[in-house]
C-alpha cells in the first residue's frame, strides 16, 4: 500500500498525520521518493520556526535532483527528525515511517483543506498521464 | 495523454520495461534512468559488472580513399595518432569559433574505413556538419549513420569475465583487446572503451541481436544499469558530458580538454585559428563539498580570483560525498578552498584534481573507500 488511508496529503506530495494531541507529522510520499530516487541529503526545518502555508521549509536531495518540501498548513515547527537527516535513504525504505518534521498548526481546522487518500490517489494517477 | 509514442526507442526498450526499468525522456529518447536503486547500480559497476544501453548514441562510418586526410581537418585531436587498425581516439569536433560541436570517439579500422561514435542529442547536427564539410573538401567520402546498430556497454572489473561467459568463444577473440582498441567479430564491433573509469567493453551489434545479448549477460550476473548510474560513474571518472561541461559556446581549452587538442603539429583543423587567438581565462577543476549538501550544475563558485560555475555535480556513491566539475578562473589550485552557493547559503568546497575514482579506488586522499 503506497497511499495510506489514515493520512492527509498535499498536491506537492507531502503526507501529514494528525496526531491525537493535534500536532502534525510531515513527510514526503512514497510516490515522491519514487520519482526522486536514491535520497542523499535532507534538510529539515529547525524547531521553533514559524511557517506559512505553502512555504518552502525543507529540502530533499536525491542523486538525481533537489526538491523543496512545502509547509502543508501554517504553524510552528516543534521537532525535526535528525535520524532521517543522517540517514536520508530511510525515506526510500519507508516514506511514511521516515517523517521529516512535526508542527503545531496555527488553526486546527486548516488540516481539513488537505487531500484525503482517495483525492491524492487521483492526483498521482492524473500526473502519470 | 502519453507522450511515450513520440519518443525514440532503442531495440532494448521492451526488455528494459520487462526488467522493471524506470523510463524517462532523455533528449527525445525513451531510456532507462534506473531499475531500482541508482546507487546500487553504481556500486555494481565499481565492484562487479554493469550493463548500459547506449544505443541512442550513433555510430557513423566514413568510407573511401582519403578519409584520414578529411578527418585531419575535421577534428581537433590528431588522427595520425591512429596507426594500428582498431585503435580509438577521443576528440572534439569544433566550429570555426573554436566552440565544441560534439565530442567523439574515432576508430581507425583501415585507411578506407573510420568509424565515429557521436552523442545522441547532437547526432543530427553532427551529421549535417560532417556532410557539409565533406561536400566542401572530400566529396567522394561516404558518410553512413548506423541507426541499425544497438550499442551495449559492459563495464566493471568483472566485465571481461561476464562477457566471455555470456558469449561462448569470445574470450580468444577479445582478451587481447587493449584499452581504447576495437575488433570486429562477425556482426559485432567490440571496443574496450567506456564511460565509467572501469575496465569494460562497448559493443555494437545489429539491433535484433541486442535483447538476447543483454539477457545472456544478465543471466551471468551482470546488473542492468540506467543512465542515472552512468552519470555518477562518469563524473567520478572525471569524464566530460557534452552539453553540460562543454558546448558550442565553450573552448575545449577552458573545458578540461586541452589534452585532446593537438596544437603542436603543422596540421590545420576547423577551429584551430580561433583557439590560437582566444584568451584562456578559465580552467576545469574538481570540487569536493566539505559541508553537507549536493553540488549541482549551474551553482556559482566564489574564488579569490572571481566567480566560476559548476558544470556537473552530484553525490559520489564511492566517496560518499558530493563532487563536481567546475569552470573557475585560472590561478585556483588543488588544495585551496572555494565557496559554492547552494540555495541561500555559501558552502565550502575543496579544489582537487580529477578523476576522483579509477578502477574502483578513490584517488582523493582522506575520502571514501
Amino acid at each position: 500500500m503506497t497511499i495510506p488511508a489514515d493520512l492527509k496529503y498535499t498536491p506537492s506530495h507531502e503526507w501529514v498525520r494528525v496526531e491525537t494531541d493535534g500536532t502534525l507529522t510531515v513527510g514526503i510520499t512514497h510516490h515522491a521518493q519514487d520519482l526522486l530516487g536514491d535520497m542523499v541529503f535532507i534538510e529539515a526545518p529547525v524547531a521553533g520556526r514559524t511557517l506559512t502555508k505553502g512555504e518552502e521549509c525543507a529540502v530533499v536531495e536525491s542523486v538525481k535532483a533537489a526538491s523543496d518540501v512545502y509547509a502543508p498548513v501554517a504553524g510552528e515547527v516543534t521537532a525535526a527528525n535528525s535520524a532521517v537527516e543522517s540517514s536520508p535513504e530511510a525515506i526510500n525504505q519507508d516514506a511514511y515511517a521516515a517523517w521529516m518534521f512535526k508542527m503545531k498548526p496555527a488553526n486546527a481546522a486548516d488540516v481539513n483543506s488537505l487531500l484525503d487518500a482517495a483525492a491524492y490517489q487521483k492526483l498521482v494517477e492524473a500526473e502519470a498521464h | 495523454m502519453s507522450t511515450q509514442s513520440l519518443l525514440k526507442q532503442t531495440p532494448l526498450n521492451a526488455l528494459h520495461r520487462e526488467l522493471g526499468a524506470k523510463m524517462v525522456d532523455f533528449g527525445g529518447w525513451d531510456m532507462p534512468v534506473n531499475y531500482g536503486s541508482q546507487i546500487e547500480e553504481h556500486h555494481a559497476v565499481r565492484r562487479d559488472c554493469g550493463l548500459f544501453d547506449v544505443s541512442h548514441m550513433l555510430p557513423v562510418d566514413f568510407k573511401g580513399a582519403g578519409v584520414r586526410d578529411f578527418l585531419r581537418g575535421l577534428v581537433a585531436n590528431n588522427v595520425d595518432k591512429l596507426q594500428t587498425p582498431g585503435k580509438a581516439l577521443y576528440s572534439c569536433m569544433l566550429n570555426e569559433a573554436g566552440g565544441v560541436i560534439d565530442d567523439l570517439i574515432i576508430y581507425f579500422m583501415d585507411e578506407n574505413w573510420f568509424r565515429i561514435v557521436v552523442n545522441a542529442g547532437t547526432a543530427d547536427k553532427d551529421i549535417a556538419w560532417m556532410s557539409a564539410q565533406r561536400d566542401k573538401t572530400a566529396p567522394a567520402i561516404e558518410i553512413t549513420p548506423h541507426r541499425d546498430l544497438a550499442m551495449i556497454a559492459v563495464q566493471g572489473p568483472n566485465a571481461a569475465a561476464k562477457l566471455w561467459a555470456a558469449l561462448p568463444g569470445s574470450q580468444a577473440l577479445t582478451e587481447s583487446i587493449k584499452p581504447f582498441n576495437a575488433v570486429v567479430v562477425g556482426q559485432m564491433f567490440i571496443a574496450r572503451t567506456g564511460y565509467t573509469g572501469e575496465d569494460g567493453f562497448e559493443i555494437m551489434m545489429p539491433g535484433k541481436a541486442a535483447p538476447f545479448f543483454w539477457q545472456s549477460l544478465v543471466n551471468e550476473g551482470a546488473v542492468s544499469c540506467g543512465l542515472g548510474a552512468r552519470d555518477t560513474l562518469r563524473l567520478e571518472a572525471g569524464m566530460n558530458l557534452y552539453g553540460q561541461d562543454m558546448d558550442e559556446m565553450q573552448s575545449p581549452l577552458e573545458s578540461g580538454l586541452a589534452w585532446t587538442v593537438d596544437l603542436k603539429s603543422e596540421r590545420d583543423f576547423i577551429g584551430k585559428a580561433a583557439l590560437q587567438s582566444r584568451d584562456i581565462n578559465y580552467q576545469m577543476v574538481g570540487l569536493i563539498l566539505q559541508d553537507k549538501g549536493v553540488l549541482r550544475s549551474h551553482q556559482k563558485v566564489f574564488t579569490k580570483h572571481g566567480e566560476g560555475e559548476i558544470t556537473s555535480g552530484s553525490f559520489s556513491p564511492t566517496l560518499q560525498q558530493s563532487i563536481a566539475l567546475a569552470r573557475v578562473p585560472l590561478g585556483i589550485a588543488p588544495g585551496e578552498t572555494v565557496e559554492v552557493e547552494i540555495r541561500d547559503k555559501r558552502l565550502a568546497a575543496k579544489v582537487t584534481k580529477y578523476p576522483f575514482v579509477r578502477n574502483g579506488k578513490s584517488l582523493i586522499e582522506g575520502a571514501g573507500s
